[in-house]
């Protein structure tokens, strides 16, 4: 679960990381008290989006009247956003950070991430920070300072020490060097971050280090013994979204026309792959999980019934443990509460297959049966031909 | 011969008194494993399904002899259970608990590599060694004995693959389901060295997905060694949209691209036959062999 830089900054400074000094504001006219407020010569305005890439996207600007913060602000907020890094997909701007300008001597990165090849932690450092820093790093390979963290001992002094002399730091920082990594990655172990990025990490022209920008990503997994940090999810955008993640189903919108209902991410990836290949575009991701219940298998149908992008639903179901027939009684119960007016292309197989397909059977549901998948790819480019 | 397990492995389940516990030990018995022992804490004593029940991992080793677990155990207590589980020396651990926070099996993992443990999973259906024995939650009757090993990072995907081979009577020396957790136990290197070794295995399907970097190091893998045997795979996710990226460590860490396009071209160029269309993957391993 990614973080909005306001968030992350927020609890970088309960780890002593110094950022620099701003405020959150949804609305023009709070950017115009806050840059009032800050009472500093320049502030930089930045849009509260979760994607990469903002400042090429120009979601960051400099002002030294409170009054042009204000207006620039008038005309981003609420609009939707996209940079090079969103594919197309955008977001609306709900929330601009106001902060003061840094002058800037040096730029640094500085990320804590897991490794997942090696499934350990490791603190990554490169001595040229800032926008271009993957170009940097796939130049200049030989530039990135690593220091792997002993998942049973934490972060060492002397790892510490040694990416402070790879990096070319000044002795004169080193003490403040030593204090961020401890923090961050105190910050990454107690909070059970997934990915903590300081980048552009500041050296300003007063010699201390600020983290310019930051990007969190929490453990969803975790998130139930952090009590703290429950408040910074963020409610699903899409009603659609919103109403799946109420049942627990692992659902996401997409702009397609065929719907599709599956158990398990990997098969739900590959129907999607074959609903491609058969001539249509999928109109969602759906995943029931192995632990559906019928009331979820419900609540999903009468999700894609309520899209109106869908053509045709195709539910897709390989028993493991999810079994057949509490597919087939979700199937029932949800054609109790609506009536399904487009056709539902079925392809069930695995555990209880047989009680489920009884009990479809005796229901007087309206299906169209597949029994591979190569059968159900051929059934559903036919409905959309028929258009 | 098959990889892992066998007719043979005395197997203990963690977490055999709860619900998914006590299902999966029915039918890994009804498949033929040998069950010996259950875990629970503060239940032993009892029996669930005739198997007897301890309250400690090292009382049921010391007891019946297991030398594998099958871990059915909630979320957050699942990676101290997987490390029970390596102190007391069981060699293969298979962890179905899927959600297990991030940092917990970062610490377990360590953990198990000092021991020496191999790891199967979390966020696993398990592994089967068709017509011997399986620790998994698969349905037995989709798979058959036979020349294909399978290796594969996701769940049900994985039967649909099997039920494909089945259906066109190519059957499975073992198929093992990697996890779909960030940081799994043994990976698709790990079991393509396993494959080598194995006389009963004559290919190999590997079964990837969008995400992560571990089919990329399978080809490096295949490629380097000029691997024996012929290999195919189906990587999950061409059509997914690209999700929004979150900063630059990921690319930076590892150098390479986790995309399925990235994925498809690394792995042909390693000379492994890439199955576009999820619904030919039996017709695919029909022509390899």
């Amino acid at each position: 679960m990614r973080l909005y830089e306001y968030q992350a900054k927020e609890i970088l400074r309960g780890y002593g990381i110094p950022v620099p000094k701003g405020e959150v504001a949804t609305t023009a006219e709070e950017v115009r008290r806050a840059a009032e407020r800050l009472s500093v010569g320049r502030v930089v305005l930045k849009v509260q989006v979760k994607a990469g890439g903002r400042g090429k996207g120009g979601g960051v600007a400099f002002f030294e009247d409170p009054d042009e913060a204000s207006r620039w602000a008038e005309g981003i907020l609420g609009t939707e956003f996209g940079t090079y890094q969103t594919a197309g997909q955008r977001e609306q701007v709900k929330a601009i950070l106001v902060e003061e300008a840094v002058q800037i001597e040096r730029e640094y990165y500085l990320g804590i991430t897991l490794d997942r090849s090696r499934g350990r932690f490791t603190v990554l450092g490169i001595p040229q920070g800032g926008v271009e820093v993957e170009e940097v790093a796939e130049r200049s390979p030989e530039l990135i300072v690593r220091e792997e963290i002993d998942p049973l001992l934490g972060l060492q002094p002397f790892q510490v020490r040694r990416m402070a002399f790879r990096m070319g730091l000044s002795t004169e920082v080193l003490s403040q060097w030593r204090d961020l990594l401890f923090g961050l990655w105190r910050a990454v172990s107690e909070k059970e971050m997934l990915l903590c990025e300081i980048n552009p990490l500041a050296l300003s022209q007063r010699w201390t280090f600020v983290a310019l920008d930051a990007k969190v990503e929490l453990d969803e997994n975790a998130l139930g013994r952090h009590p703290e940090l429950r408040d910074m999810v963020p409610p699903p955008e899409d009603p659609l979204e919103e109403w799946a993640k109420r049942y627990g189903l692992n659902y996401v919108k997409l702009r397609g026309n065929v719907g599709c209902l599956v158990n398990g991410a990997g098969l739900a990836m590959a129907t999607m792959d074959l609903i491609k290949l058969a001539g249509g575009e999928p109109a969602n991701f759906l995943d029931v999980g192995g632990g559906a219940t019928v009331e979820m298998v419900k609540e999903g149908l009468k999700i894609l019934h309520h899209d109106p992008d869908v053509k045709v639903i195709f539910v897709n179901i390989f028993g493991g443990i999810l079994r057949c027939d509490t597919l087939a009684q979700g199937m029932i119960e949800a054609s109790r509460e609506i009536s399904f007016d487009r056709p539902i292309v079925i392809r069930m197989e695995g555990t209880n297959v047989e009680e489920g397909r009884r009990l479809l059977a005796s229901s007087g549901l309206s299906l169209i049966p597949a029994t591979e998948m190569d059968e159900a790819a051929a059934k559903i480019s036919e409905i959309l031909k028929e258009g | 011969m098959a990889i892992l397990i066998d007719g043979e492995t005395k197997v203990l389940v963690q977490g055999i008194t709860g619900g998914e516990g006590r299902f999966h030990t029915k039918r890994m018995l009804e498949y033929g494993t040998k069950v010996v022992a259950g875990v629970t804490p503060g239940k032993g004593g009892i029996e669930v399904e005739g198997v007897p029940v301890f309250d400690t991992v090292k009382d049921a080793v010391s007891e019946t002899g297991a030398t594998a677990s099958a871990i059915f155990v909630p979320a957050l207590y699942a990676a101290d259970a997987v490390m029970e589980a390596a102190e007391a020396d069981l060699e293969l651990i298979v962890c179905f608990t899927e959600g297990i926070p991030t940092h917990d099996m970062v610490r377990a993992k360590a953990f198990l590599e000092a021991r020496g443990a191999k790891l199967i999973g979390p966020n696993t259906p398990g592994i089967i060694s068709p017509g011997k024995a399986k620790i998994g939650l698969m349905a037995g009757y989709i798979h058959r004995e036979g020349p294909v090993g399978v290796i594969s990072r996701s769940g049900t995907l994985t039967y649909e693959a099997v039920y494909q081979m089945t259906k066109r009577n190519i059957g499975q020396s073992t198929c093992v389901g990697i996890g779909g957790d960030q940081v799994v136990g043994l990976d698709y290197v790990d079991l393509l060295e396993l494959f080598r070794d194995d006389p009963e295995t004559e290919a190999v399907l590997l079964i990837g997905e969008i995400g992560g970097t571990a089919e990329l190091e399978a080809a490096d893998y295949v490629k380097e060694t000029s691997y024996p045997k012929p290999v195919a795979a189906f990587i999950a996710g061409r059509t997914a949209p690209p999700g929004r990226r979150m900063g630059h460590a990921g690319a930076i860490i590892s150098g390479r691209r986790s995309t399925a396009q990235s994925k498809i071209e690394a792995l042909r160029e390693a000379a492994i036959t890439v199955i576009e269309d999820p619904s030919k993957i039996g017709d695919t391993m029909a022509k390899l062999l």
